[in-house]
């Protein structure tokens, strides 16, 4: 032990109070279940992650650099369910929701701690599940599955690989469900809905998507295991099912899905931006009620993912206009917190960086999805490159960077240590650039025509393949940079003291890390979220 | 590597100026509101940059007339590019009457494509300028897409249904066709040309080479084969001259139109719509019958018009 | 001892016990909002198919067998009201009465799945109606036949392992019950069963004519 190690323990807390493999793996603390999640997520980003690089290098060449196009297809396919179903639909909620929902409510934990375990342990399941159907033989249907190719044609592990994330689908159920309860009936004597800290009420709305949505992917998933196990028929037309019916079904959870990937990043901004201009938010109701009608209309959207599939023109031209609607609440968001950065007092710290980024990100990225709601320009860009460049856009470039955002704000609550903020500044910066020299390349690949998930190539393409391939690098070297300095310190960073921000909010008012029942007593809520002229 | 290198597709089609408007307006949208939010927030950023831990900015709670602005613009913009895009997308759904038709069946991992005159290619497509050219499409096992980006254009094939594409070219030469719907392990190879010629060079192409005649004398000589004029022609079952395009009454009392979803369901399941007055006993051809075969048949059926049983060109 | 009792009710996280109570009850009317959601996918493709292939669906309607049908109705609404009167037993703290309750609705729900897999599905098995398994119909409506088939399999398949789960919850709550575990303070657990015990028995009046009872033979 250095002297510069500082020893946390002289009070107790939530990562002292128990020791041993034990106290974690049965823990019901919801502080610990973030942290298995964090752990957890961590690891499947890492594995996700991989398979991109592998798919960036080999993209370099018009020919293929690296894998037959066999393999090729099972990596985009691996990269695409990991990334979606076991790292970005749980990782805010599960890692800061988990955390910070009953702590920002003033409850000394979730409605039902046993349930969230048994989430947790849900979710390891169906992940360990679909990482041995992904590694060991592999799936090459896409993330997407789409029939008859992924019931009758594929000789790959679907039916493990759509098993696991059914099973996994039940732990975002849970999760939601928890949230649900606990904001209706938990919160802190004071604390009505309309004095809620933002995150809480984009945790809410995310948790109404994960509850009512899921269970729709989960059936068709088991639909489509039980079609390849029994050749039942439903999705094949050669027994007259219709594959049509399982693209309706898959999207009207699919497309839902990626506003729980979203909106939780929205509510992280929201909290970022106040503290780092020390202002209130600027239209508070405005940005609560667009967070619960961004989730009400993306129930009604799904239909734009289906445009050219030979779907009647009427359901095109209406699935069409409601994709315009949903776009108007995040507009409504981005131009709120731009405003409430007026007049503040404004500092740039890590998680600032990151928010900001994700707001000009996030612009721009979800303004790409305009040319894929506008009927005529999505005959030309459906999936190509462009829809790739928009999705993760959003993904990376938005809900990635609010994850991060995030992680950084929240760090010293968490572990009770600060970080080099000159480390985490750079690292910011890096993923930026890498971020954008990565995917921008990818619009233009998709206006010449580029088609996605090919392993092959026109030559004309490879310019802007090298440059995205190029970006793909700079942005793995910025991811690597924070896992260095976070886990760095863990052991040698400065204490952070309860609010090293000097930010507003019940978690706040309590010491880092905190007691494992939160507060010694309920606190009663008179002001305001982020009443920082106070 | 820089062989080709452009960050403009061709417009080989008379649509596609069209949408590279829309496109390019979009852009503007694009970026435009990025700019402006991008420069807002780093202009914020720095004029009220901290100065002191001390500061005490005025907390404003907001302001009506501006989320109103803020949420109208945005909505006027919205209702623009739908209606644009919503009117040439509806503009670009019909074909024009005269189109010349060609059929497509797409299958792991190839592209079959059949004129009527008679000509079969594989993974080509060759076409006159400045004609309209109407596609009908399915699949023999999985859904693909048939996609010519030079020509803005592209529709899912989907097995067990007939879907329809249109487009004109506007400029001779070869553009890139590709499969566009993931269909399995070589589906980055199922790609090929659509290769635009004059039209006294396409005559001389359609003309030249060793064919067996035009798709509707296919379609005869397998209505022949697998013997339908024994019901068809003897009163057992509908007559089927000039049925195509026409309305049909069902036992059930309902009405349909004699399409090409129509002819290929009455031969792969024939008791799915029974023709008023007729018993239910015509075979199923499933099995019997390829998808290329269909649509010869379903060729001669259209060239049964008011001539009594005889396939015209 | 009551207070001692009544304290160890009260979990950790909550205040009070109406707080707890509360919390229950909105927790399992959220986990029923879900399971509408996911039988809604299995109506939702069912619907759709029968409009579809209504000759064959008709058909496939006409070879279940409607008496067993009925009776399993019957067997199903009868344990709905012995369940809410194994409630209204833990609320009042009658022991007896609930383990008495409890015990009779466990043996109706483990009827209905005999009934149905021992009189029904065998016998579906051996006519030849399990597609997948041993489907041997020919005919002009095979295909939508067997497409029926596969709804109904996976419809009440998917339903009667709810009851399976639901008899294995109220195994759990039989056995607390018998050792004295719930009174007038302490009662949400039987409640919240019974909540999902009415929606597995509702969800079956929806199937019921759905599947059995089309094709206008009444």
């Amino acid at each position: 032990m250095t002297t510069a190690a500082v020893n946390l323990d002289s009070r107790a807390h939530y990562l002292n109070a128990d020791y041993g493999i034990k106290s974690w793996l049965l823990t019901t603390d919801h502080k610990r279940i973030a942290i298995l999640y964090l752990v957890s997520i961590t690891l499947f980003f890492l594995v996700g992650g991989i398979a991109a690089v592998l798919i960036r290098i080999h993209l370099i060449e018009p020919n293929g650099a690296i894998f037959e196009p066999g393999a090729y297809n099972k990596l985009f396919s691996m990269h695409g369910i990991i990334m979606v179903f076991f790292f970005l639909i749980p990782s805010i909620p599960a890692v800061f929701g988990n955390f910070l929902v009953p702590m920002m409510i003033g409850a000394r934990d979730l409605a039902f701690p046993k349930l969230n375990l048994l989430s947790w342990y849900i979710y390891m399941v169906g992940g360990v599940l679909v990482l041995y159907a992904v590694i060991w033989g592999g799936v090459d249907t896409g993330w997407t599955f789409y029939t008859p190719l992924s019931t009758t044609y594929v000789n790959t592990n679907v039916i493990s690989a759509a098993l696991g994330v059914f099973i996994a689908g039940f732990s975002s159920i849970l999760t939601g469900l928890n949230f649900v309860v606990t904001i209706h009936k938990m919160r802190a004597p004071g604390m009505t809905w309309f004095r809620m800290p933002l995150f809480l009420w984009a945790m809410y709305a995310t948790s109404l998507i994960q509850i009512l949505g899921t269970p729709v992917v989960a059936i068709t998933l088991a639909l489509v295991a039980l079609e390849r196990v029994f050749h039942v028929g439903v999705f094949d037309p050669a027994v007259g099912g219709d594959p049509i019916l399982f693209q309706h079904l898959f999207w009207f959870y699919s497309h839902p899905a990626v506003y729980i990937m979203i909106l939780p990043s929205m509510g992280v901004v929201s909290e970022l931006i106040t503290c780092f201009s020390k202002k209130r938010i600027f239209g508070y109701s405005f940005v609560a009620f667009s967070s619960v009608a961004i989730a009400v209309i993306s129930f009604l959207v799904w239909g734009h993912h289906m445009f050219v599939s030979g779907q009647s023109i009427y359901a095109g031209i209406i699935f069409s206009a409601l994709s315009f609607a949903v776009a108007i609440p995040s507009a409504i968001k981005v131009f709120n917190w731009t405003a409430t950065l007026y007049k503040g007092s404004v500092s740039y710290q890590a998680p600032m960086l990151y928010a900001i980024g994700f707001i000009g990100l996030f612009t721009m990225g979800g303004l790409t999805g305009l040319f894929l709601a506008t009927l005529a320009v999505d005959t030309h860009v459906h999936d190509t490159y462009f829809v790739v460049g928009h999705f993760h856009y959003i993904m990376v470039g938005g809900a990635m960077m609010g994850y991060l955002g995030a992680l950084h704000f929240w760090w010293p609550k968490i572990t009770g240590r600060l970080y080099p903020d000159g480390w985490a500044r750079l690292a910011a910066a890096v993923i930026f650039i890498g971020f954008n020299l990565t995917f921008f390349p990818q619009y233009l690949l998709g206006f010449l025509g580029m088609p996605r998930r090919i392993a092959i190539y026109p030559p004309e393409f490879q310019v802007l393949n090298v440059m995205s391939s190029a970006g793909a690098s700079i942005l793995a070297v910025g991811y690597a940079i924070p896992l260095v300095y976070l886990i760095w310190s863990m052991r040698y960073g400065p204490v952070a003291g309860p609010n090293p921000w000097g930010a507003k909010g019940l978690e706040w008012e309590t010491p880092s890390p905190p007691p494992t029942e939160n507060f010694p007593q309920t606190p009663v809520v008179t002001e305001e979220a982020y009443a920082y002229g106070k | 590597m820089w062989q080709g290198f452009s960050i403009r597709p061709d417009q080989g089609s008379t649509i596609a100026q069209g949408v590279d408007h829309l496109f390019y307006f979009l852009v503007a949208i694009d970026l435009f509101f990025t700019a402006v939010i991008f420069l807002t927030i780093f202009y914020f950023a720095l004029r009220y940059r901290r100065r002191s831990e001390r500061e005490q900015p005025e907390q404003i709670e907001g302001n009506l007339p501006l989320e109103l602005v803020w949420t109208l613009i945005p909505l006027g913009i919205c209702v623009v590019v739908f209606l644009w895009g919503t009117s040439l997308f509806i503009r670009n759904s019909r074909p024009p009457a005269a189109s010349t038709e060609i059929f497509v069946v797409g299958k792991q991992w190839m592209w079959k494509l059949q004129h009527p005159e008679g000509a079969e290619e594989i993974n080509e497509l060759h076409i006159p300028v400045n004609q309209p050219i109407k596609l009908t499409m399915t699949s023999e096992d999985v859904i693909h897409d048939f996609s010519v980006p030079a020509f803005r254009i592209k529709k899912d094939v989907v097995p067990g249904m007939y879907t329809t594409l249109w487009f004109q070219a506007t400029q001779t030469g070869k553009f890139h066709l590709f499969c566009d719907q993931y269909c399995g392990t070589n589906h980055s190879l199922m790609k090929g040309y659509v290769i635009v010629m004059a039209p006294t060079e396409y005559e001389q192409w359609l003309s030249g080479g060793v064919r067996g005649g035009t798709m509707a004398e296919a379609g005869a000589k397998l209505y022949d084969q697998l013997a339908c004029i024994t019901c068809h022609g003897t009163g057992k079952g509908p007559s089927l001259v000039g049925i195509y395009g026409r309305p049909v009454k069902l036992s059930d009392g309902s009405t349909v139109v004699a399409d090409e979803a129509y002819v290929r369901e009455s031969v792969l399941y024939p008791s799915a719509k029974i023709v008023e007055g007729y018993p239910p006993i015509m075979p199923t051809f499933k099995g019997q019958v390829t998808e290329e075969q269909l649509l010869q048949l379903i060729a001669y059926i259209k060239s049964l018009g008011p001539q009594e049983g005889k396939a015209s060109k | 001892m009551a207070d001692s009792h009544a304290a160890s009710a009260l979990a950790h996280q909550f205040e009070d016990l109406e707080q707890q109570h509360d919390a229950a009850s909105l927790g399992m009317w959220i986990f029923l909002a879900t399971e509408v959601m996911f039988f809604g996918g299995l109506f939702a493709g069912y619907t759709i198919y029968r409009n579809l292939y209504p000759p064959g669906f008709a058909a496939g309607s006409h070879m279940l067998n409607v008496t067993i049908g009925a009776i399993n109705t019957a067997v199903l609404i009868c344990s709905s009201l012995t369940m809410a009167l194994a409630v209204r037993a833990a609320q009042m703290g009658k022991k007896n009465s609930l383990v008495a309750f409890l015990l009779l609705t466990i043996a109706l729900g483990l009827a209905f799945v005999l009934i149905k897999l021992t009189l029904e599905w065998r016998h579906d098995y051996w006519e030849g109606f399990a597609p997948g398994l041993n489907f041997t119909f020919a005919g002009p409506n095979a295909k939508s036949l067997e497409l029926f088939f596969c709804f109904y399999f996976l419809m009440t398949g998917v339903h009667a392992l709810h009851m399976v789960v639901g008899v294995g919850v109220l195994g759990v709550l039989l056995v607390q019950a018998g050792k004295g575990r719930f009174g007038p303070d302490r009662f949400n657990a039987v409640e919240t069963a019974g909540l999902y015990w009415h929606f597995v028995d509702i969800v079956w009046i929806f199937l019921f004519p759905l599947l059995y009872l089309i094709g206008g033979r009444y």
